[in-house]
Protein backbone atom coordinates (compact mmCIF):
# COMPACT_ATOMS: atom_id res chain seq x y z
CA UNK A 1 0.00 0.00 0.00
CA UNK A 2 1.16 3.49 -0.75
CA UNK A 3 1.40 5.97 2.06
CA UNK A 4 -1.10 8.76 1.82
CA UNK A 5 -1.25 11.76 4.06
CA UNK A 6 -4.47 13.59 3.58
CA UNK A 7 -5.28 16.98 5.09
CA UNK A 8 -8.87 18.18 4.93
CA UNK A 9 -9.05 21.78 3.72
CA UNK A 10 -12.76 22.28 3.08
CA UNK A 11 -15.80 20.32 4.19
CA UNK A 12 -19.31 20.41 2.81
CA UNK A 13 -20.23 23.49 4.89
CA UNK A 14 -17.25 25.57 3.81
CA UNK A 15 -17.78 24.52 0.20
CA UNK A 16 -21.43 25.57 0.37
CA UNK A 17 -20.43 28.94 1.86
CA UNK A 18 -17.81 29.48 -0.83
CA UNK A 19 -20.29 28.74 -3.60
CA UNK A 20 -22.76 31.11 -1.99
CA UNK A 21 -20.15 33.88 -1.81
CA UNK A 22 -19.00 33.25 -5.40
CA UNK A 23 -22.60 33.48 -6.58
CA UNK A 24 -23.06 36.82 -4.84
CA UNK A 25 -19.76 38.10 -6.26
CA UNK A 26 -20.86 37.11 -9.76
CA UNK A 27 -24.13 39.00 -9.35
CA UNK A 28 -22.42 42.00 -7.77
CA UNK A 29 -19.84 42.33 -10.49
CA UNK A 30 -22.31 41.89 -13.35
CA UNK A 31 -25.09 43.90 -11.67
CA UNK A 32 -27.51 41.00 -11.80
CA UNK A 33 -27.86 37.91 -13.91
CA UNK A 34 -29.00 39.52 -17.13
CA UNK A 35 -27.70 37.82 -20.27
CA UNK A 36 -25.73 35.37 -18.17
CA UNK A 37 -25.00 31.68 -18.83
CA UNK A 38 -22.91 29.21 -16.88
CA UNK A 39 -20.68 26.53 -18.35
CA UNK A 40 -19.15 23.83 -16.16
CA UNK A 41 -16.09 21.82 -17.11
CA UNK A 42 -16.59 18.10 -16.74
CA UNK A 43 -16.68 16.24 -14.52
CA UNK A 44 -16.75 18.07 -11.19
CA UNK A 45 -16.93 21.59 -12.55
CA UNK A 46 -20.20 20.68 -14.22
CA UNK A 47 -21.85 19.89 -10.89
CA UNK A 48 -20.44 23.04 -9.31
CA UNK A 49 -21.83 25.04 -12.24
CA UNK A 50 -25.27 23.61 -11.63
CA UNK A 51 -25.10 24.50 -7.95
CA UNK A 52 -23.99 28.07 -8.65
CA UNK A 53 -26.78 28.41 -11.20
CA UNK A 54 -29.31 27.21 -8.62
CA UNK A 55 -28.10 29.73 -6.04
CA UNK A 56 -28.21 32.58 -8.54
CA UNK A 57 -31.66 31.52 -9.70
CA UNK A 58 -32.95 31.52 -6.12
CA UNK A 59 -31.51 34.98 -5.44
CA UNK A 60 -32.54 36.65 -8.68
CA UNK A 61 -35.60 34.53 -9.51
CA UNK A 62 -34.55 34.11 -13.12
CA UNK A 63 -33.62 31.06 -15.16
CA UNK A 64 -29.91 30.73 -15.99
CA UNK A 65 -28.89 28.49 -18.92
CA UNK A 66 -26.30 25.91 -17.85
CA UNK A 67 -23.98 24.11 -20.24
CA UNK A 68 -21.56 21.25 -19.69
CA UNK A 69 -18.27 20.94 -21.46
CA UNK A 70 -15.69 18.22 -22.01
CA UNK A 71 -12.42 19.87 -23.00
CA UNK A 72 -10.47 16.76 -23.97
CA UNK A 73 -10.85 17.37 -27.71
CA UNK A 74 -9.09 20.72 -27.26
CA UNK A 75 -6.18 19.48 -25.14
CA UNK A 76 -2.66 20.37 -26.19
CA UNK A 77 -1.27 16.97 -25.21
CA UNK A 78 -3.54 14.40 -26.89
CA UNK A 79 -0.72 13.16 -29.09
CA UNK A 80 1.80 12.82 -26.27
CA UNK A 81 -0.30 11.17 -23.59
CA UNK A 82 0.08 7.48 -22.99
CA UNK A 83 -3.63 6.85 -23.12
CA UNK A 84 -6.34 8.69 -24.99
CA UNK A 85 -8.65 10.48 -22.61
CA UNK A 86 -12.26 9.33 -22.69
CA UNK A 87 -14.44 11.87 -24.41
CA UNK A 88 -17.63 12.84 -22.65
CA UNK A 89 -20.44 14.78 -24.14
CA UNK A 90 -20.44 18.54 -24.41
CA UNK A 91 -23.90 20.04 -24.00
CA UNK A 92 -24.25 23.72 -24.71
CA UNK A 93 -27.87 24.02 -25.72
CA UNK A 94 -28.01 27.81 -25.83
CA UNK A 95 -26.49 30.45 -28.06
CA UNK A 96 -23.30 31.80 -26.49
CA UNK A 97 -23.21 34.86 -28.75
CA UNK A 98 -23.20 38.11 -26.70
CA UNK A 99 -23.71 36.24 -23.41
CA UNK A 100 -21.72 36.74 -20.24
CA UNK A 101 -20.30 33.28 -19.74
CA UNK A 102 -19.30 32.14 -16.27
CA UNK A 103 -16.89 29.26 -16.72
CA UNK A 104 -16.72 26.95 -13.70
CA UNK A 105 -14.11 24.38 -12.73
CA UNK A 106 -13.12 22.68 -9.50
CA UNK A 107 -9.37 23.32 -9.40
CA UNK A 108 -7.26 25.91 -11.19
CA UNK A 109 -3.73 24.56 -11.58
CA UNK A 110 -1.61 24.94 -14.74
CA UNK A 111 -4.35 26.80 -16.61
CA UNK A 112 -4.19 24.44 -19.59
CA UNK A 113 -7.71 23.12 -19.06
CA UNK A 114 -9.02 26.67 -19.05
CA UNK A 115 -7.11 27.49 -22.23
CA UNK A 116 -8.78 24.50 -23.92
CA UNK A 117 -12.20 25.55 -22.58
CA UNK A 118 -11.76 29.12 -23.86
CA UNK A 119 -10.89 27.84 -27.33
CA UNK A 120 -13.88 25.55 -27.31
CA UNK A 121 -16.34 28.26 -26.20
CA UNK A 122 -15.16 30.57 -28.97
CA UNK A 123 -15.93 27.81 -31.49
CA UNK A 124 -19.55 27.97 -30.33
CA UNK A 125 -19.74 31.72 -30.95
CA UNK A 126 -18.50 35.06 -29.63
CA UNK A 127 -19.61 35.72 -26.06
CA UNK A 128 -19.61 39.27 -24.66
CA UNK A 129 -17.23 38.13 -21.93
CA UNK A 130 -15.99 35.00 -20.22
CA UNK A 131 -15.34 34.99 -16.48
CA UNK A 132 -13.75 32.17 -14.55
CA UNK A 133 -14.95 30.77 -11.22
CA UNK A 134 -13.05 28.01 -9.43
CA UNK A 135 -13.51 26.29 -6.11
CA UNK A 136 -9.77 26.02 -5.49
CA UNK A 137 -6.78 27.90 -6.87
CA UNK A 138 -3.66 25.90 -6.11
CA UNK A 139 -1.12 27.98 -8.07
CA UNK A 140 1.62 26.66 -10.42
CA UNK A 141 0.23 28.35 -13.51
CA UNK A 142 1.89 27.55 -16.85
CA UNK A 143 -0.21 30.00 -18.86
CA UNK A 144 -1.23 33.63 -18.28
CA UNK A 145 -4.66 32.77 -16.88
CA UNK A 146 -6.31 33.89 -13.63
CA UNK A 147 -9.65 33.29 -11.98
CA UNK A 148 -12.26 36.02 -11.39
CA UNK A 149 -13.95 34.19 -8.51
CA UNK A 150 -12.08 31.87 -6.16
CA UNK A 151 -13.48 29.67 -3.41
CA UNK A 152 -10.17 29.20 -1.67
CA UNK A 153 -6.51 29.83 -2.43
CA UNK A 154 -4.49 26.81 -1.41
CA UNK A 155 -0.72 27.16 -1.69
CA UNK A 156 0.65 23.77 -2.65
CA UNK A 157 3.93 22.17 -3.65
CA UNK A 158 4.20 20.36 -6.95
CA UNK A 159 4.22 16.87 -5.42
CA UNK A 160 0.93 17.41 -3.63
CA UNK A 161 -2.47 16.55 -5.04
CA UNK A 162 -5.57 18.57 -4.44
CA UNK A 163 -8.46 16.18 -4.23
CA UNK A 164 -11.92 17.62 -4.73
CA UNK A 165 -14.86 15.39 -3.94
CA UNK A 166 -18.35 16.29 -5.04
CA UNK A 167 -21.43 14.61 -3.64
CA UNK A 168 -22.90 13.80 -7.05
CA UNK A 169 -19.89 11.70 -8.10
CA UNK A 170 -17.90 10.94 -4.94
CA UNK A 171 -20.64 10.72 -2.34
CA UNK A 172 -19.40 13.66 -0.28
CA UNK A 173 -18.29 17.27 -0.57
CA UNK A 174 -14.70 17.89 0.47
CA UNK A 175 -11.38 19.36 -0.58
CA UNK A 176 -8.18 17.86 0.76
CA UNK A 177 -4.48 17.91 0.06
CA UNK A 178 -2.87 14.54 -0.45
CA UNK A 179 0.89 14.07 -0.27
CA UNK A 180 1.60 11.16 -2.48
CA UNK A 181 5.17 10.47 -3.50
CA UNK A 182 4.52 7.14 -5.07
CA UNK A 183 1.79 8.17 -7.42
CA UNK A 184 3.29 9.26 -10.71
CA UNK A 185 0.13 11.06 -11.64
CA UNK A 186 0.31 14.64 -10.49
CA UNK A 187 -3.27 15.51 -11.04
CA UNK A 188 -4.61 18.97 -10.72
CA UNK B 1 -14.24 -2.50 -15.06
CA UNK B 2 -15.06 -0.21 -17.97
CA UNK B 3 -12.39 -0.18 -20.64
CA UNK B 4 -10.57 3.01 -21.54
CA UNK B 5 -8.89 2.07 -24.79
CA UNK B 6 -9.10 -0.32 -27.70
CA UNK B 7 -7.01 -3.46 -27.72
CA UNK B 8 -5.58 -2.97 -31.19
CA UNK B 9 -4.02 0.01 -32.92
CA UNK B 10 -5.87 -1.07 -36.08
CA UNK B 11 -9.52 -1.56 -36.95
CA UNK B 12 -9.47 -4.48 -39.35
CA UNK B 13 -12.80 -6.11 -38.58
CA UNK B 14 -15.42 -6.78 -35.97
CA UNK B 15 -14.71 -10.50 -35.79
CA UNK B 16 -13.64 -11.22 -32.24
CA UNK B 17 -14.40 -7.74 -30.92
CA UNK B 18 -16.07 -7.84 -27.51
CA UNK B 19 -19.35 -6.23 -26.55
CA UNK B 20 -17.42 -4.04 -24.13
CA UNK B 21 -15.14 -2.71 -26.85
CA UNK B 22 -18.02 -2.09 -29.23
CA UNK B 23 -19.95 -0.25 -26.52
CA UNK B 24 -16.87 1.82 -25.76
CA UNK B 25 -16.71 2.91 -29.41
CA UNK B 26 -20.46 3.62 -29.53
CA UNK B 27 -20.33 5.67 -26.31
CA UNK B 28 -17.41 7.71 -27.64
CA UNK B 29 -19.37 8.30 -30.84
CA UNK B 30 -22.17 10.05 -28.91
CA UNK B 31 -19.73 12.83 -28.00
CA UNK B 32 -18.50 13.16 -31.55
CA UNK B 33 -21.98 13.30 -32.99
CA UNK B 34 -22.62 16.41 -30.90
CA UNK B 35 -19.73 18.19 -32.67
CA UNK B 36 -21.61 17.85 -35.97
CA UNK B 37 -24.43 19.99 -34.53
CA UNK B 38 -22.18 22.88 -33.51
CA UNK B 39 -21.91 26.19 -35.38
CA UNK B 40 -18.27 25.37 -36.09
CA UNK B 41 -18.22 21.67 -36.86
CA UNK B 42 -14.54 21.21 -36.23
CA UNK B 43 -12.31 20.43 -33.28
CA UNK B 44 -8.50 20.67 -33.15
CA UNK B 45 -7.99 17.18 -31.72
CA UNK B 46 -6.01 15.52 -34.52
CA UNK B 47 -3.88 18.52 -35.46
CA UNK B 48 -0.61 17.21 -36.83
CA UNK B 49 -1.94 13.72 -37.56
CA UNK B 50 -1.73 12.70 -41.21
CA UNK B 51 -4.19 10.22 -42.66
CA UNK B 52 -3.98 8.59 -46.08
CA UNK B 53 -7.19 7.43 -47.71
CA UNK B 54 -6.10 4.54 -49.86
CA UNK B 55 -9.03 3.59 -52.06
CA UNK B 56 -8.38 0.76 -54.48
CA UNK B 57 -12.11 0.42 -55.12
CA UNK B 58 -14.81 2.93 -55.98
CA UNK B 59 -16.65 4.53 -53.09
CA UNK B 60 -18.67 7.70 -52.53
CA UNK B 61 -20.26 7.46 -49.14
CA UNK B 62 -17.46 5.81 -47.24
CA UNK B 63 -14.71 7.96 -48.74
CA UNK B 64 -16.53 11.24 -48.23
CA UNK B 65 -17.55 10.15 -44.77
CA UNK B 66 -13.94 9.36 -43.81
CA UNK B 67 -12.72 12.59 -45.42
CA UNK B 68 -15.25 14.66 -43.50
CA UNK B 69 -14.45 12.85 -40.27
CA UNK B 70 -10.75 13.60 -40.78
CA UNK B 71 -11.43 17.25 -41.57
CA UNK B 72 -13.78 17.69 -38.61
CA UNK B 73 -10.93 16.51 -36.38
CA UNK B 74 -8.37 18.82 -38.07
CA UNK B 75 -6.23 15.95 -39.37
CA UNK B 76 -4.24 16.39 -42.57
CA UNK B 77 -5.35 14.04 -45.28
CA UNK B 78 -4.11 12.69 -48.56
CA UNK B 79 -6.36 10.92 -51.01
CA UNK B 80 -5.19 8.13 -53.19
CA UNK B 81 -7.11 6.44 -55.95
CA UNK B 82 -5.81 3.74 -58.22
CA UNK B 83 -6.47 5.26 -61.61
CA UNK B 84 -4.27 8.30 -61.03
CA UNK B 85 -1.42 6.53 -59.27
CA UNK B 86 1.58 4.32 -59.94
CA UNK B 87 -0.61 1.27 -59.46
CA UNK B 88 -1.20 1.79 -63.18
CA UNK B 89 2.54 1.23 -63.67
CA UNK B 90 2.43 -2.06 -61.80
CA UNK B 91 3.56 -1.04 -58.32
CA UNK B 92 2.63 -3.65 -55.71
CA UNK B 93 0.38 -2.89 -52.75
CA UNK B 94 3.24 -3.40 -50.32
CA UNK B 95 5.55 -1.03 -52.22
CA UNK B 96 2.84 1.61 -52.53
CA UNK B 97 2.11 1.53 -48.81
CA UNK B 98 5.77 1.43 -47.77
CA UNK B 99 6.48 4.43 -49.98
CA UNK B 100 3.57 6.40 -48.62
CA UNK B 101 4.62 5.58 -45.07
CA UNK B 102 8.16 6.75 -45.85
CA UNK B 103 6.65 10.21 -46.34
CA UNK B 104 5.70 10.18 -42.64
CA UNK B 105 2.05 9.44 -42.08
CA UNK B 106 0.14 8.19 -39.06
CA UNK B 107 -2.93 6.36 -40.26
CA UNK B 108 -4.14 4.59 -43.37
CA UNK B 109 -7.78 4.11 -44.32
CA UNK B 110 -7.87 1.35 -46.90
CA UNK B 111 -10.46 -0.08 -49.22
CA UNK B 112 -9.44 -2.96 -51.44
CA UNK B 113 -11.22 -5.60 -53.49
CA UNK B 114 -9.05 -8.38 -52.06
CA UNK B 115 -10.17 -9.76 -48.68
CA UNK B 116 -7.40 -9.43 -46.13
CA UNK B 117 -5.58 -6.58 -47.90
CA UNK B 118 -5.79 -4.31 -44.82
CA UNK B 119 -4.41 -7.12 -42.64
CA UNK B 120 -1.55 -7.53 -45.08
CA UNK B 121 -0.81 -3.79 -44.96
CA UNK B 122 -1.02 -3.80 -41.17
CA UNK B 123 1.81 -6.32 -41.14
CA UNK B 124 3.99 -4.22 -43.47
CA UNK B 125 3.82 -0.84 -41.74
CA UNK B 126 3.66 0.76 -38.28
CA UNK B 127 0.80 3.17 -39.01
CA UNK B 128 -2.71 2.47 -37.73
CA UNK B 129 -4.80 0.76 -40.39
CA UNK B 130 -8.55 1.21 -40.71
CA UNK B 131 -10.40 -1.20 -42.95
CA UNK B 132 -12.91 0.66 -45.12
CA UNK B 133 -14.02 -2.52 -46.84
CA UNK B 134 -11.97 -5.47 -48.10
CA UNK B 135 -13.62 -7.56 -50.78
CA UNK B 136 -16.45 -9.63 -49.39
CA UNK B 137 -14.74 -9.88 -46.01
CA UNK B 138 -15.44 -6.99 -43.60
CA UNK B 139 -16.56 -3.38 -43.47
CA UNK B 140 -16.28 -2.64 -39.75
CA UNK B 141 -17.11 1.08 -39.71
CA UNK B 142 -20.35 0.39 -41.60
CA UNK B 143 -21.40 -2.23 -39.06
CA UNK B 144 -20.48 0.07 -36.17
CA UNK B 145 -22.57 2.89 -37.58
CA UNK B 146 -25.48 0.46 -38.02
CA UNK B 147 -25.15 -0.64 -34.39
CA UNK B 148 -24.93 3.00 -33.30
CA UNK B 149 -28.04 3.95 -35.26
CA UNK B 150 -30.00 1.09 -33.70
CA UNK B 151 -28.68 1.80 -30.22
CA UNK B 152 -29.90 5.39 -30.53
CA UNK B 153 -33.38 4.04 -31.21
CA UNK B 154 -33.61 0.94 -29.01
CA UNK B 155 -31.02 1.78 -26.28
CA UNK B 156 -30.21 -1.90 -25.85
CA UNK B 157 -29.50 -4.34 -28.66
CA UNK B 158 -29.82 -7.44 -26.51
CA UNK B 159 -32.46 -9.76 -27.95
CA UNK B 160 -33.20 -7.47 -30.90
CA UNK B 161 -34.38 -9.59 -33.84
CA UNK B 162 -32.51 -8.61 -36.98
CA UNK B 163 -32.66 -9.97 -40.50
CA UNK B 164 -30.22 -9.15 -43.27
CA UNK B 165 -31.73 -9.66 -46.72
CA UNK B 166 -29.98 -9.98 -50.05
CA UNK B 167 -26.70 -10.99 -51.58
CA UNK B 168 -24.97 -12.29 -48.47
CA UNK B 169 -22.25 -14.03 -50.45
CA UNK B 170 -20.65 -10.84 -51.75
CA UNK B 171 -21.46 -8.70 -48.74
CA UNK B 172 -18.78 -7.46 -46.38
CA UNK B 173 -21.47 -5.36 -44.69
CA UNK B 174 -23.38 -8.54 -43.82
CA UNK B 175 -20.31 -10.24 -42.38
CA UNK B 176 -19.24 -7.33 -40.20
CA UNK B 177 -22.79 -6.80 -39.05
CA UNK B 178 -23.23 -10.45 -38.12
CA UNK B 179 -20.12 -10.29 -35.91
CA UNK B 180 -21.24 -6.98 -34.44
CA UNK B 181 -24.87 -7.92 -33.80
CA UNK B 182 -23.89 -11.27 -32.32
CA UNK B 183 -21.40 -9.65 -29.96
CA UNK B 184 -24.12 -7.24 -28.81
CA UNK B 185 -26.51 -10.10 -28.10
CA UNK B 186 -28.95 -9.51 -30.96
CA UNK B 187 -30.59 -12.43 -32.78
CA UNK B 188 -29.42 -12.33 -36.38
CA UNK B 189 -30.91 -14.10 -39.38
CA UNK B 190 -29.98 -13.85 -43.05
CA UNK B 191 -32.20 -14.32 -46.06
CA UNK B 192 -31.41 -14.50 -49.74
CA UNK B 193 -31.24 -16.74 -52.81
CA UNK B 194 -29.44 -20.00 -52.02
CA UNK B 195 -26.92 -19.29 -54.75
CA UNK B 196 -25.93 -16.10 -52.92
CA UNK B 197 -25.80 -17.71 -49.48
CA UNK B 198 -22.31 -18.68 -48.34
CA UNK B 199 -21.96 -22.02 -46.55
CA UNK B 200 -20.25 -20.55 -43.49
CA UNK B 201 -23.40 -18.70 -42.39
CA UNK B 202 -24.65 -21.39 -40.06
CA UNK B 203 -21.20 -21.67 -38.52
CA UNK B 204 -21.40 -17.97 -37.69
CA UNK B 205 -24.43 -18.79 -35.58
CA UNK B 206 -27.16 -17.16 -37.66
CA UNK B 207 -30.44 -18.54 -38.87
CA UNK B 208 -30.66 -18.91 -42.65
CA UNK B 209 -33.87 -18.36 -44.62
CA UNK B 210 -34.63 -18.63 -48.31
CA UNK B 211 -38.25 -17.57 -47.82
CA UNK B 212 -38.57 -13.84 -47.17
CA UNK B 213 -41.99 -14.06 -45.51
CA UNK B 214 -40.70 -16.51 -42.93
CA UNK B 215 -37.55 -14.49 -42.40
CA UNK B 216 -39.49 -11.31 -41.66
CA UNK B 217 -41.78 -12.91 -39.08
CA UNK B 218 -41.59 -10.92 -35.80
CA UNK B 219 -38.39 -9.08 -36.72
CA UNK B 220 -37.45 -5.66 -35.33
CA UNK B 221 -34.87 -4.71 -37.91
CA UNK B 222 -34.65 -5.38 -41.64
CA UNK B 223 -31.41 -4.58 -43.36
CA UNK B 224 -31.70 -4.74 -47.14
CA UNK B 225 -28.39 -5.18 -48.94
CA UNK B 226 -27.56 -3.76 -52.30
CA UNK B 227 -27.60 -6.25 -55.14
CA UNK B 228 -24.05 -5.72 -56.31
CA UNK B 229 -24.65 -5.61 -60.03
CA UNK B 230 -20.90 -5.49 -60.70
CA UNK B 231 -20.44 -8.84 -58.98
CA UNK B 232 -23.32 -10.70 -60.65
CA UNK B 233 -21.59 -11.91 -63.78
CA UNK B 234 -21.31 -15.51 -62.58
CA UNK B 235 -24.93 -16.38 -63.30
CA UNK B 236 -25.82 -16.75 -59.61
CA UNK B 237 -28.94 -14.69 -60.10
CA UNK B 238 -31.38 -15.68 -62.87
CA UNK B 239 -32.80 -12.19 -63.25
CA UNK B 240 -33.23 -9.01 -61.31
CA UNK B 241 -36.99 -9.17 -61.75
CA UNK B 242 -37.08 -12.58 -60.13
CA UNK B 243 -34.95 -11.32 -57.28
CA UNK B 244 -37.29 -8.36 -56.74
CA UNK B 245 -40.33 -10.64 -56.75
CA UNK B 246 -38.88 -12.99 -54.16
CA UNK B 247 -36.68 -10.78 -51.98
CA UNK B 248 -37.65 -7.17 -52.62
CA UNK B 249 -38.73 -5.31 -49.48
CA UNK B 250 -42.16 -3.85 -50.22
CA UNK B 251 -44.73 -2.18 -48.03
CA UNK B 252 -46.83 -5.33 -48.13
CA UNK B 253 -44.01 -7.36 -46.53
CA UNK B 254 -43.66 -5.02 -43.57
CA UNK B 255 -46.88 -6.32 -41.96
CA UNK B 256 -45.04 -9.33 -40.64
CA UNK B 257 -42.61 -7.24 -38.59
CA UNK B 258 -42.84 -6.31 -34.93
CA UNK B 259 -44.17 -2.88 -34.00
CA UNK B 260 -41.63 -0.06 -33.96
CA UNK B 261 -39.54 -1.79 -36.62
CA UNK B 262 -36.61 -0.28 -38.49
CA UNK B 263 -35.56 -0.41 -42.13
CA UNK B 264 -31.86 -0.09 -42.90
CA UNK B 265 -29.76 -0.11 -46.03
CA UNK B 266 -26.01 0.49 -46.29
CA UNK B 267 -26.38 2.26 -49.66
CA UNK B 268 -26.12 2.85 -52.50
CA UNK B 269 -29.73 1.83 -53.08
CA UNK B 270 -30.96 0.20 -56.25
CA UNK B 271 -34.42 1.69 -55.99
CA UNK B 272 -37.12 -0.76 -56.95
CA UNK B 273 -34.81 -3.77 -56.90
CA UNK B 274 -33.96 -4.75 -53.31
CA UNK B 275 -36.26 -2.16 -51.75
CA UNK B 276 -39.14 -0.04 -53.04
CA UNK B 277 -38.73 3.75 -52.87
CA UNK B 278 -41.81 3.88 -50.69
CA UNK B 279 -40.13 1.74 -48.02
CA UNK B 280 -36.70 3.33 -48.38
CA UNK B 281 -38.15 6.81 -47.83
CA UNK B 282 -40.78 5.74 -45.28
CA UNK B 283 -40.98 6.95 -41.68
CA UNK B 284 -39.47 3.72 -40.30
CA UNK B 285 -36.42 4.03 -42.53
CA UNK B 286 -33.17 5.21 -40.87
CA UNK B 287 -31.13 5.10 -44.06
CA UNK B 288 -30.11 8.77 -43.92
CA UNK B 289 -29.47 8.60 -40.17
CA UNK B 290 -27.04 5.82 -40.96
CA UNK B 291 -25.15 8.18 -43.24
CA UNK B 292 -25.04 11.00 -40.67
CA UNK B 293 -23.91 8.63 -37.95
CA UNK B 294 -21.21 7.30 -40.26
CA UNK B 295 -19.22 10.51 -39.90
CA UNK B 296 -19.49 10.43 -36.11
CA UNK B 297 -18.45 6.76 -35.94
CA UNK B 298 -15.44 7.42 -38.14
CA UNK B 299 -14.44 10.41 -36.02
CA UNK B 300 -14.57 8.24 -32.92
CA UNK B 301 -12.49 5.51 -34.56
CA UNK B 302 -9.89 7.96 -35.86
CA UNK B 303 -9.67 9.54 -32.42
CA UNK B 304 -9.44 6.27 -30.51
CA UNK B 305 -6.76 4.85 -32.81
CA UNK B 306 -4.75 8.04 -33.23
CA UNK B 307 -3.17 8.65 -29.88
CA UNK B 308 -1.90 6.80 -26.93
CA UNK B 309 1.03 4.52 -26.79
CA UNK B 310 1.62 2.56 -29.96
CA UNK B 311 2.03 -1.06 -29.11
CA UNK B 312 3.22 -4.11 -30.99
CA UNK B 313 0.57 -6.75 -31.51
Amino acid sequence: MKKEKSILIMDSKTIARSLMRISHEILERNRGAKNMAIIGIKTRGAFLAERIAKIIESIEEVKIPVGLMDINLYRDDTQSKKEQPIIQKTEILFDVVDKIIILVDDVLFTGRTIRAALDQIVDFGRPRSIQLAVLVDRGHRELPIRADYIGKNIPTSADELVKVKIKEVDGEDSVSIVKDHESEKVSK
Amino acid sequence: MPITKLKSKNLLGLEGMSKQEINFILDTTVSFKEILERPIRKVPTLRGVTVVNLFYEASTRTRISFELAEKRLSADLVNFSTNTSSVQKGETLKDTVKNIEAMKIDMVVVRHSVPGAPHFIANCVDSSIINAGDGAHEHPTQALLDLFTLKEKYKNLEGLRVVIVGDILHSRVARSNIWGFSAMGAEVAVCGPTTLMPVEMEKMGVEVFSDLDKALERRDVVMALRIQLERQKGGLLPSLREYTNLFGITREKLKRLNKNFTIMHPGPINRGIEITPEVADGPYSVILDQVTNGVAIRMAILYLLSGGEKKVE
